[in-house]
Protein backbone atom coordinates (compact mmCIF):
# COMPACT_ATOMS: atom_id res chain seq x y z
CA UNK A 1 0.00 0.00 0.00
CA UNK A 2 1.40 3.38 -0.87
CA UNK A 3 1.71 6.12 1.69
CA UNK A 4 -1.07 8.03 -0.05
CA UNK A 5 -3.44 5.07 0.06
CA UNK A 6 -2.59 4.40 3.67
CA UNK A 7 -3.20 8.03 4.50
CA UNK A 8 -6.52 7.99 2.72
CA UNK A 9 -7.69 4.94 4.63
CA UNK A 10 -7.83 7.10 7.72
CA UNK A 11 -10.19 9.53 6.07
CA UNK A 12 -13.54 7.86 5.67
CA UNK A 13 -16.31 9.46 3.71
CA UNK A 14 -19.04 7.61 5.53
CA UNK A 15 -19.97 10.49 7.82
CA UNK A 16 -17.98 9.23 10.78
CA UNK A 17 -15.13 11.67 10.23
CA UNK A 18 -14.81 14.97 8.40
CA UNK A 19 -14.41 14.28 4.67
CA UNK A 20 -10.88 14.51 3.32
CA UNK A 21 -9.76 17.13 0.83
CA UNK A 22 -9.81 14.36 -1.78
CA UNK A 23 -13.43 13.49 -1.11
CA UNK A 24 -14.37 17.14 -1.33
CA UNK A 25 -12.48 17.53 -4.60
CA UNK A 26 -14.32 14.61 -6.18
CA UNK A 27 -17.66 15.90 -4.92
CA UNK A 28 -16.92 19.36 -6.32
CA UNK A 29 -15.94 17.91 -9.69
CA UNK A 30 -19.03 15.73 -9.92
CA UNK A 31 -21.27 18.61 -8.92
CA UNK A 32 -19.67 20.88 -11.54
CA UNK A 33 -20.01 18.29 -14.31
CA UNK A 34 -23.63 17.58 -13.39
CA UNK A 35 -24.45 21.32 -13.26
CA UNK A 36 -22.87 21.84 -16.66
CA UNK A 37 -24.91 18.98 -18.09
CA UNK A 38 -21.75 17.05 -18.91
CA UNK A 39 -22.66 13.92 -16.94
CA UNK A 40 -25.90 12.30 -15.88
CA UNK A 41 -25.66 11.30 -12.19
CA UNK A 42 -27.92 8.31 -12.86
CA UNK A 43 -25.43 7.11 -15.48
CA UNK A 44 -22.66 7.31 -12.87
CA UNK A 45 -24.73 5.16 -10.53
CA UNK A 46 -25.40 2.66 -13.32
CA UNK A 47 -21.68 2.36 -14.11
CA UNK A 48 -20.82 1.74 -10.45
CA UNK A 49 -23.69 -0.74 -10.08
CA UNK A 50 -22.37 -2.63 -13.11
CA UNK A 51 -18.88 -3.17 -11.70
CA UNK A 52 -19.91 -3.60 -8.08
CA UNK A 53 -22.64 -6.14 -8.69
CA UNK A 54 -22.93 -7.36 -12.28
CA UNK A 55 -19.56 -7.69 -13.97
CA UNK A 56 -16.91 -9.57 -11.99
CA UNK A 57 -14.92 -12.78 -11.68
CA UNK A 58 -18.04 -14.95 -11.49
CA UNK A 59 -18.31 -14.34 -15.25
CA UNK A 60 -14.81 -15.66 -15.85
CA UNK A 61 -15.50 -18.62 -13.54
CA UNK A 62 -18.41 -19.62 -15.78
CA UNK A 63 -16.16 -19.50 -18.83
CA UNK A 64 -13.56 -21.68 -17.10
CA UNK A 65 -16.10 -24.19 -15.80
CA UNK A 66 -17.66 -24.49 -19.24
CA UNK A 67 -14.23 -25.12 -20.78
CA UNK A 68 -13.58 -27.84 -18.18
CA UNK A 69 -16.83 -29.62 -18.96
CA UNK A 70 -17.23 -29.11 -22.69
CA UNK A 71 -14.30 -30.05 -24.92
CA UNK A 72 -15.68 -28.38 -28.01
CA UNK A 73 -16.19 -25.15 -26.04
CA UNK A 74 -12.63 -25.32 -24.74
CA UNK A 75 -11.36 -25.65 -28.32
CA UNK A 76 -13.39 -22.61 -29.34
CA UNK A 77 -12.17 -20.66 -26.30
CA UNK A 78 -8.52 -21.33 -27.09
CA UNK A 79 -9.04 -20.60 -30.79
CA UNK A 80 -11.15 -17.42 -30.47
CA UNK A 81 -11.70 -16.39 -26.87
CA UNK A 82 -13.65 -13.22 -27.71
CA UNK A 83 -16.30 -15.22 -29.58
CA UNK A 84 -16.39 -18.09 -27.08
CA UNK A 85 -16.79 -15.69 -24.14
CA UNK A 86 -19.54 -13.87 -26.05
CA UNK A 87 -21.42 -17.18 -26.31
CA UNK A 88 -21.91 -16.93 -22.54
CA UNK A 89 -23.09 -13.34 -22.88
CA UNK A 90 -19.92 -11.59 -21.73
CA UNK A 91 -17.93 -8.99 -23.62
CA UNK A 92 -17.48 -5.31 -24.24
CA UNK A 93 -15.37 -2.64 -22.64
CA UNK A 94 -11.82 -3.78 -21.90
CA UNK A 95 -12.56 -7.23 -23.28
CA UNK A 96 -12.94 -6.42 -26.96
CA UNK A 97 -10.00 -8.64 -27.95
CA UNK A 98 -9.67 -11.65 -25.67
CA UNK A 99 -7.15 -14.47 -25.57
CA UNK A 100 -7.36 -17.45 -23.23
CA UNK A 101 -4.10 -19.11 -22.18
CA UNK A 102 -4.16 -22.62 -20.74
CA UNK A 103 -2.28 -23.83 -17.69
CA UNK A 104 -1.10 -27.42 -17.84
CA UNK A 105 1.22 -29.58 -15.75
CA UNK A 106 4.09 -28.17 -17.86
CA UNK A 107 3.04 -24.55 -18.46
CA UNK A 108 1.99 -21.85 -16.02
CA UNK A 109 0.61 -18.53 -17.29
CA UNK A 110 0.66 -15.22 -15.44
CA UNK A 111 -0.98 -11.96 -16.57
CA UNK A 112 0.26 -8.44 -15.82
CA UNK A 113 0.18 -4.92 -17.22
CA UNK A 114 3.58 -3.34 -16.51
CA UNK A 115 2.61 0.02 -18.07
CA UNK A 116 -0.73 0.66 -16.37
CA UNK A 117 -3.57 -1.61 -15.27
CA UNK A 118 -4.98 -3.41 -18.34
CA UNK A 119 -7.25 -6.23 -17.23
CA UNK A 120 -10.13 -8.20 -18.81
CA UNK A 121 -13.10 -6.36 -17.28
CA UNK A 122 -15.98 -8.37 -18.81
CA UNK A 123 -14.73 -11.63 -17.29
CA UNK A 124 -12.90 -10.48 -14.15
CA UNK A 125 -14.41 -7.09 -13.31
CA UNK A 126 -12.18 -4.27 -12.12
CA UNK A 127 -8.65 -5.23 -11.05
CA UNK A 128 -7.67 -5.56 -7.38
CA UNK A 129 -5.31 -2.99 -5.87
CA UNK A 130 -2.30 -5.34 -5.88
CA UNK A 131 -2.63 -5.96 -9.63
CA UNK A 132 -2.43 -2.20 -10.27
CA UNK A 133 0.37 -1.66 -7.76
CA UNK A 134 4.02 -0.93 -8.46
CA UNK A 135 5.39 -4.09 -6.77
CA UNK A 136 3.35 -6.46 -8.97
CA UNK A 137 3.77 -4.45 -12.17
CA UNK A 138 7.53 -4.17 -11.75
CA UNK A 139 8.49 -7.67 -10.69
CA UNK A 140 6.10 -10.02 -12.50
CA UNK A 141 8.12 -9.88 -15.69
CA UNK A 142 11.60 -10.12 -14.15
CA UNK A 143 10.88 -12.51 -11.28
CA UNK A 144 7.61 -14.36 -11.85
CA UNK A 145 8.65 -17.23 -9.57
CA UNK A 146 9.40 -14.84 -6.73
CA UNK A 147 6.09 -13.04 -7.28
CA UNK A 148 4.17 -16.31 -7.31
CA UNK A 149 5.96 -17.41 -4.13
CA UNK A 150 4.62 -14.24 -2.47
CA UNK A 151 1.16 -15.54 -3.31
CA UNK A 152 2.12 -18.89 -1.79
CA UNK A 153 2.39 -20.57 -5.17
CA UNK A 154 5.53 -22.62 -5.81
CA UNK A 155 6.17 -23.56 -9.44
CA UNK A 156 8.54 -26.44 -10.24
CA UNK A 157 11.69 -25.46 -12.07
CA UNK A 158 10.86 -27.64 -15.06
CA UNK A 159 7.50 -25.94 -15.53
CA UNK A 160 7.63 -23.17 -18.15
CA UNK A 161 6.32 -19.84 -16.92
CA UNK A 162 4.72 -17.59 -19.52
CA UNK A 163 4.16 -14.02 -18.44
CA UNK A 164 1.68 -12.01 -20.52
CA UNK A 165 2.35 -8.28 -20.39
CA UNK A 166 -0.85 -6.57 -21.62
CA UNK A 167 0.81 -3.86 -23.68
CA UNK A 168 -1.98 -3.48 -26.27
CA UNK A 169 -5.78 -3.80 -26.24
CA UNK A 170 -5.62 -7.58 -26.15
CA UNK A 171 -6.74 -8.95 -22.79
CA UNK A 172 -5.71 -12.27 -21.29
CA UNK A 173 -7.66 -14.83 -19.28
CA UNK A 174 -5.84 -17.75 -17.70
CA UNK A 175 -7.62 -21.07 -18.03
CA UNK A 176 -6.44 -22.78 -14.84
CA UNK A 177 -6.03 -26.53 -14.44
CA UNK A 178 -9.09 -28.36 -13.29
CA UNK A 179 -8.38 -29.54 -9.76
CA UNK A 180 -8.26 -33.18 -8.72
CA UNK A 181 -11.22 -34.84 -7.05
CA UNK A 182 -13.81 -32.96 -9.05
CA UNK A 183 -15.06 -35.90 -11.10
CA UNK A 184 -18.80 -35.70 -11.38
CA UNK A 185 -18.93 -31.98 -10.58
CA UNK A 186 -21.18 -30.10 -12.97
CA UNK A 187 -20.25 -26.72 -14.46
CA UNK A 188 -22.01 -24.82 -11.69
CA UNK A 189 -20.19 -26.70 -8.91
CA UNK A 190 -16.89 -26.23 -10.74
CA UNK A 191 -17.49 -22.51 -11.29
CA UNK A 192 -17.88 -22.10 -7.53
CA UNK A 193 -14.29 -23.32 -7.09
CA UNK A 194 -12.74 -20.93 -9.60
CA UNK A 195 -11.17 -17.84 -8.05
CA UNK A 196 -10.25 -14.50 -9.59
CA UNK A 197 -6.60 -15.08 -8.71
CA UNK A 198 -6.52 -18.40 -10.56
CA UNK A 199 -7.67 -16.60 -13.72
CA UNK A 200 -4.86 -14.02 -13.38
CA UNK A 201 -2.41 -16.85 -12.76
CA UNK A 202 -1.35 -16.13 -9.18
CA UNK A 203 -3.19 -19.12 -7.69
CA UNK A 204 -4.24 -22.66 -8.47
CA UNK A 205 -7.83 -23.75 -8.16
CA UNK A 206 -8.13 -25.72 -4.93
CA UNK A 207 -9.29 -29.29 -5.01
CA UNK A 208 -12.96 -30.09 -4.71
CA UNK A 209 -12.50 -31.67 -1.27
CA UNK B 1 8.13 8.40 -22.50
CA UNK B 2 10.63 6.85 -20.12
CA UNK B 3 8.78 7.70 -16.94
CA UNK B 4 8.17 5.68 -13.77
CA UNK B 5 4.96 4.20 -15.16
CA UNK B 6 7.16 1.92 -17.29
CA UNK B 7 7.92 -0.34 -14.35
CA UNK B 8 8.70 -3.73 -15.85
CA UNK B 9 11.92 -5.08 -14.35
CA UNK B 10 12.33 -2.59 -11.51
CA UNK B 11 13.26 -3.67 -8.00
CA UNK B 12 12.70 -1.94 -4.71
CA UNK B 13 9.03 -1.08 -5.00
CA UNK B 14 8.02 -3.19 -2.01
CA UNK B 15 6.16 -6.40 -1.32
CA UNK B 16 2.93 -7.32 -3.09
CA UNK B 17 0.18 -6.97 -0.55
CA UNK B 18 -2.93 -8.87 -1.64
CA UNK B 19 -5.96 -8.10 0.46
CA UNK B 20 -8.38 -10.90 1.35
CA UNK B 21 -11.97 -10.26 0.29
CA UNK B 22 -11.06 -6.95 -1.24
CA UNK B 23 -14.06 -4.75 -2.10
CA UNK B 24 -14.41 -3.47 -5.68
CA UNK B 25 -14.02 0.07 -4.28
CA UNK B 26 -12.50 0.94 -0.93
CA UNK B 27 -14.14 4.34 -0.76
CA UNK B 28 -17.18 5.89 -2.37
CA UNK B 29 -15.07 8.62 -4.00
CA UNK B 30 -13.09 5.96 -5.88
CA UNK B 31 -16.25 4.64 -7.49
CA UNK B 32 -17.29 8.18 -8.47
CA UNK B 33 -13.89 8.82 -10.08
CA UNK B 34 -14.15 5.63 -12.14
CA UNK B 35 -17.70 6.48 -13.20
CA UNK B 36 -16.86 10.12 -14.00
CA UNK B 37 -13.92 9.00 -16.12
CA UNK B 38 -16.06 6.59 -18.15
CA UNK B 39 -18.97 9.03 -18.46
CA UNK B 40 -16.76 11.95 -19.53
CA UNK B 41 -15.01 9.69 -22.05
CA UNK B 42 -18.37 9.39 -23.82
CA UNK B 43 -17.94 13.00 -25.06
CA UNK B 44 -15.33 11.64 -27.44
CA UNK B 45 -13.00 14.59 -26.75
CA UNK B 46 -10.12 12.23 -25.98
CA UNK B 47 -9.35 8.56 -26.50
CA UNK B 48 -8.09 5.84 -24.18
CA UNK B 49 -4.49 6.36 -25.29
CA UNK B 50 -4.64 10.08 -24.48
CA UNK B 51 -6.19 9.17 -21.17
CA UNK B 52 -3.37 6.74 -20.32
CA UNK B 53 -0.77 9.26 -21.45
CA UNK B 54 -2.28 11.94 -19.24
CA UNK B 55 -1.67 9.71 -16.19
CA UNK B 56 1.90 9.05 -17.36
CA UNK B 57 2.48 12.81 -17.34
CA UNK B 58 2.02 12.90 -13.56
CA UNK B 59 5.36 13.85 -11.99
CA UNK B 60 7.30 10.68 -11.16
CA UNK B 61 7.50 11.22 -7.40
CA UNK B 62 3.78 11.91 -7.26
CA UNK B 63 2.96 8.95 -9.51
CA UNK B 64 4.57 6.59 -7.02
CA UNK B 65 2.95 8.24 -4.00
CA UNK B 66 -0.61 8.61 -5.31
CA UNK B 67 -3.25 5.91 -5.04
CA UNK B 68 -4.70 4.49 -8.24
CA UNK B 69 -7.87 6.56 -8.36
CA UNK B 70 -6.03 9.70 -7.29
CA UNK B 71 -4.08 9.32 -10.54
CA UNK B 72 -7.31 8.80 -12.46
CA UNK B 73 -8.76 11.96 -10.89
CA UNK B 74 -5.69 14.02 -11.70
CA UNK B 75 -5.70 12.74 -15.30
CA UNK B 76 -9.42 13.35 -15.75
CA UNK B 77 -9.19 16.95 -14.53
CA UNK B 78 -6.36 17.71 -16.97
CA UNK B 79 -8.28 16.17 -19.88
CA UNK B 80 -11.42 18.13 -19.02
CA UNK B 81 -9.50 21.40 -18.85
CA UNK B 82 -7.42 20.73 -21.99
CA UNK B 83 -10.49 19.81 -24.02
CA UNK B 84 -12.31 22.93 -22.89
CA UNK B 85 -15.27 21.05 -21.38
CA UNK B 86 -14.67 23.04 -18.18
CA UNK B 87 -12.15 25.63 -17.12
CA UNK B 88 -9.58 25.26 -14.37
CA UNK B 89 -11.34 27.90 -12.30
CA UNK B 90 -14.64 26.04 -12.64
CA UNK B 91 -12.93 22.84 -11.49
CA UNK B 92 -11.40 24.71 -8.55
CA UNK B 93 -14.70 26.25 -7.47
CA UNK B 94 -16.92 23.29 -8.35
CA UNK B 95 -19.38 25.71 -10.00
CA UNK B 96 -20.03 26.65 -13.62
CA UNK B 97 -19.24 30.25 -14.56
CA UNK B 98 -22.29 32.47 -14.77
CA UNK B 99 -24.10 32.16 -18.06
CA UNK B 100 -22.30 28.97 -19.07
CA UNK B 101 -24.42 26.98 -21.52
CA UNK B 102 -25.90 23.75 -20.19
CA UNK B 103 -25.10 20.64 -22.21
CA UNK B 104 -26.92 17.35 -22.58
CA UNK B 105 -24.87 14.35 -21.40
CA UNK B 106 -24.21 11.80 -24.16
CA UNK B 107 -24.23 8.90 -21.70
CA UNK B 108 -27.59 8.47 -20.00
CA UNK B 109 -28.35 5.76 -17.43
CA UNK B 110 -30.26 3.78 -20.05
CA UNK B 111 -27.28 3.81 -22.39
CA UNK B 112 -24.74 2.60 -19.81
CA UNK B 113 -25.39 -1.15 -20.07
CA UNK B 114 -25.42 -1.29 -23.88
CA UNK B 115 -22.36 0.99 -24.12
CA UNK B 116 -20.30 -1.09 -21.70
CA UNK B 117 -21.45 -4.34 -23.31
CA UNK B 118 -20.58 -3.07 -26.78
CA UNK B 119 -17.16 -1.69 -25.87
CA UNK B 120 -15.15 -0.21 -28.70
CA UNK B 121 -13.01 -2.57 -30.74
CA UNK B 122 -9.51 -1.33 -31.56
CA UNK B 123 -9.14 -3.28 -34.80
CA UNK B 124 -9.53 -1.36 -38.06
CA UNK B 125 -10.60 -2.69 -41.40
CA UNK B 126 -7.76 -1.22 -43.44
CA UNK B 127 -5.10 -2.86 -45.56
CA UNK B 128 -1.79 -3.21 -43.75
CA UNK B 129 0.28 -6.06 -45.08
CA UNK B 130 1.87 -8.32 -42.46
CA UNK B 131 5.64 -7.84 -42.42
CA UNK B 132 6.05 -10.78 -40.08
CA UNK B 133 4.49 -14.18 -39.61
CA UNK B 134 4.44 -16.69 -36.78
CA UNK B 135 7.94 -18.01 -36.12
CA UNK B 136 9.76 -14.96 -37.50
CA UNK B 137 12.63 -13.59 -35.44
CA UNK B 138 12.28 -9.92 -34.66
CA UNK B 139 14.02 -7.31 -32.59
CA UNK B 140 12.20 -4.65 -30.61
CA UNK B 141 13.55 -1.34 -31.84
CA UNK B 142 15.68 0.85 -29.64
CA UNK B 143 13.59 4.00 -29.51
CA UNK B 144 12.97 6.51 -26.75
CA UNK B 145 9.90 8.53 -27.71
CA UNK B 146 9.14 11.41 -25.36
CA UNK B 147 5.40 10.97 -25.93
CA UNK B 148 3.15 7.99 -25.28
CA UNK B 149 4.35 4.55 -26.28
CA UNK B 150 3.43 1.00 -25.37
CA UNK B 151 6.89 -0.37 -26.04
CA UNK B 152 8.33 -0.97 -22.55
CA UNK B 153 12.00 -0.19 -21.98
CA UNK B 154 12.74 -3.73 -20.87
CA UNK B 155 12.28 -5.22 -24.35
CA UNK B 156 13.91 -2.49 -26.45
CA UNK B 157 16.82 -3.93 -28.41
CA UNK B 158 15.88 -7.51 -27.46
CA UNK B 159 15.20 -10.38 -29.82
CA UNK B 160 11.92 -12.25 -29.80
CA UNK B 161 9.81 -14.59 -31.89
CA UNK B 162 6.49 -13.60 -33.46
CA UNK B 163 3.79 -15.94 -32.18
CA UNK B 164 0.62 -14.38 -33.43
CA UNK B 165 -0.73 -11.77 -35.81
CA UNK B 166 -3.55 -9.92 -34.03
CA UNK B 167 -4.58 -8.04 -37.16
CA UNK B 168 -4.64 -4.29 -37.65
CA UNK B 169 -4.99 -2.20 -34.48
CA UNK B 170 -5.06 1.50 -33.62
CA UNK B 171 -1.51 2.73 -32.93
CA UNK B 172 -1.41 4.32 -29.47
CA UNK B 173 1.72 6.41 -30.02
CA UNK B 174 -0.03 8.60 -32.60
CA UNK B 175 -3.57 8.23 -31.26
CA UNK B 176 -2.56 9.53 -27.81
CA UNK B 177 -1.43 12.86 -29.22
CA UNK B 178 -4.41 13.28 -31.52
CA UNK B 179 -2.28 12.59 -34.60
CA UNK B 180 -4.62 9.91 -35.93
CA UNK B 181 -5.15 6.22 -35.40
CA UNK B 182 -2.46 5.16 -37.92
CA UNK B 183 -3.74 1.55 -37.75
CA UNK B 184 -1.06 -1.07 -38.21
CA UNK B 185 -0.33 -4.73 -37.58
CA UNK B 186 -0.12 -5.85 -33.98
CA UNK B 187 1.89 -8.95 -33.19
CA UNK B 188 2.13 -11.21 -30.16
CA UNK B 189 5.87 -11.55 -29.56
CA UNK B 190 7.56 -14.08 -27.26
CA UNK B 191 10.83 -13.22 -25.56
CA UNK B 192 12.96 -15.73 -23.70
CA UNK B 193 13.27 -14.59 -20.07
CA UNK B 194 17.04 -15.06 -20.38
CA UNK B 195 17.17 -12.74 -23.41
CA UNK B 196 15.58 -10.05 -21.27
CA UNK B 197 17.08 -10.65 -17.85
CA UNK B 198 20.11 -12.90 -18.19
CA UNK B 199 21.11 -16.32 -17.00
CA UNK B 200 19.44 -16.13 -13.58
CA UNK B 201 16.01 -16.50 -15.20
CA UNK B 202 14.30 -19.83 -15.74
CA UNK B 203 15.70 -21.54 -18.83
CA UNK B 204 12.31 -22.13 -20.41
CA UNK B 205 10.47 -19.09 -19.03
CA UNK B 206 9.11 -16.54 -21.49
CA UNK B 207 7.57 -13.08 -21.49
CA UNK B 208 4.94 -12.23 -24.11
CA UNK B 209 4.08 -8.73 -25.32
CA UNK B 210 1.76 -7.35 -27.95
CA UNK B 211 3.81 -5.04 -30.16
CA UNK B 212 2.90 -2.89 -33.14
CA UNK B 213 4.68 -3.10 -36.47
CA UNK B 214 6.50 0.22 -35.87
CA UNK B 215 8.11 -1.23 -32.73
CA UNK B 216 9.74 -4.12 -34.58
CA UNK B 217 12.48 -4.81 -37.06
CA UNK B 218 13.64 -8.11 -38.57
CA UNK B 219 16.30 -9.77 -36.40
Amino acid sequence: MTHAEHHDHHHHDDGQEPPSALVLRVKALESLLVDKGLVDPAALDAIIETYEHKVGPRNGAKVVARAWTDRAYKRRLLADATAAIAELGFGGRQGEHMIAVENTSMVHNLVVCTLCSCYPWPVLGLPPVWYKSAPYRSRSVIDPRGVLAEFGLMIDEDVEIRVWDSTAEVRYLVLPERPAETEGFDAEALAALVTRDSMIGVARVASGR
Amino acid sequence: MNSVHDMGGMHGLGPIAPEADEPVFHRVWESRVLALTLAMGAWGKWNIDASRHQRELILGVDYLAMSYYEKWLAGLIELIVKSGLASRSEVASGRPVKGAPRSVPPLTAARVAPALAAGGPFTRDVAAPARFGAGDEVRARTINPTGHTRLPRYVRGRRGIVERDHGVHVFPDSNARGAGECPQRLYGVRFAARELWGAASGKRDTVHLDLWDAYLEPA
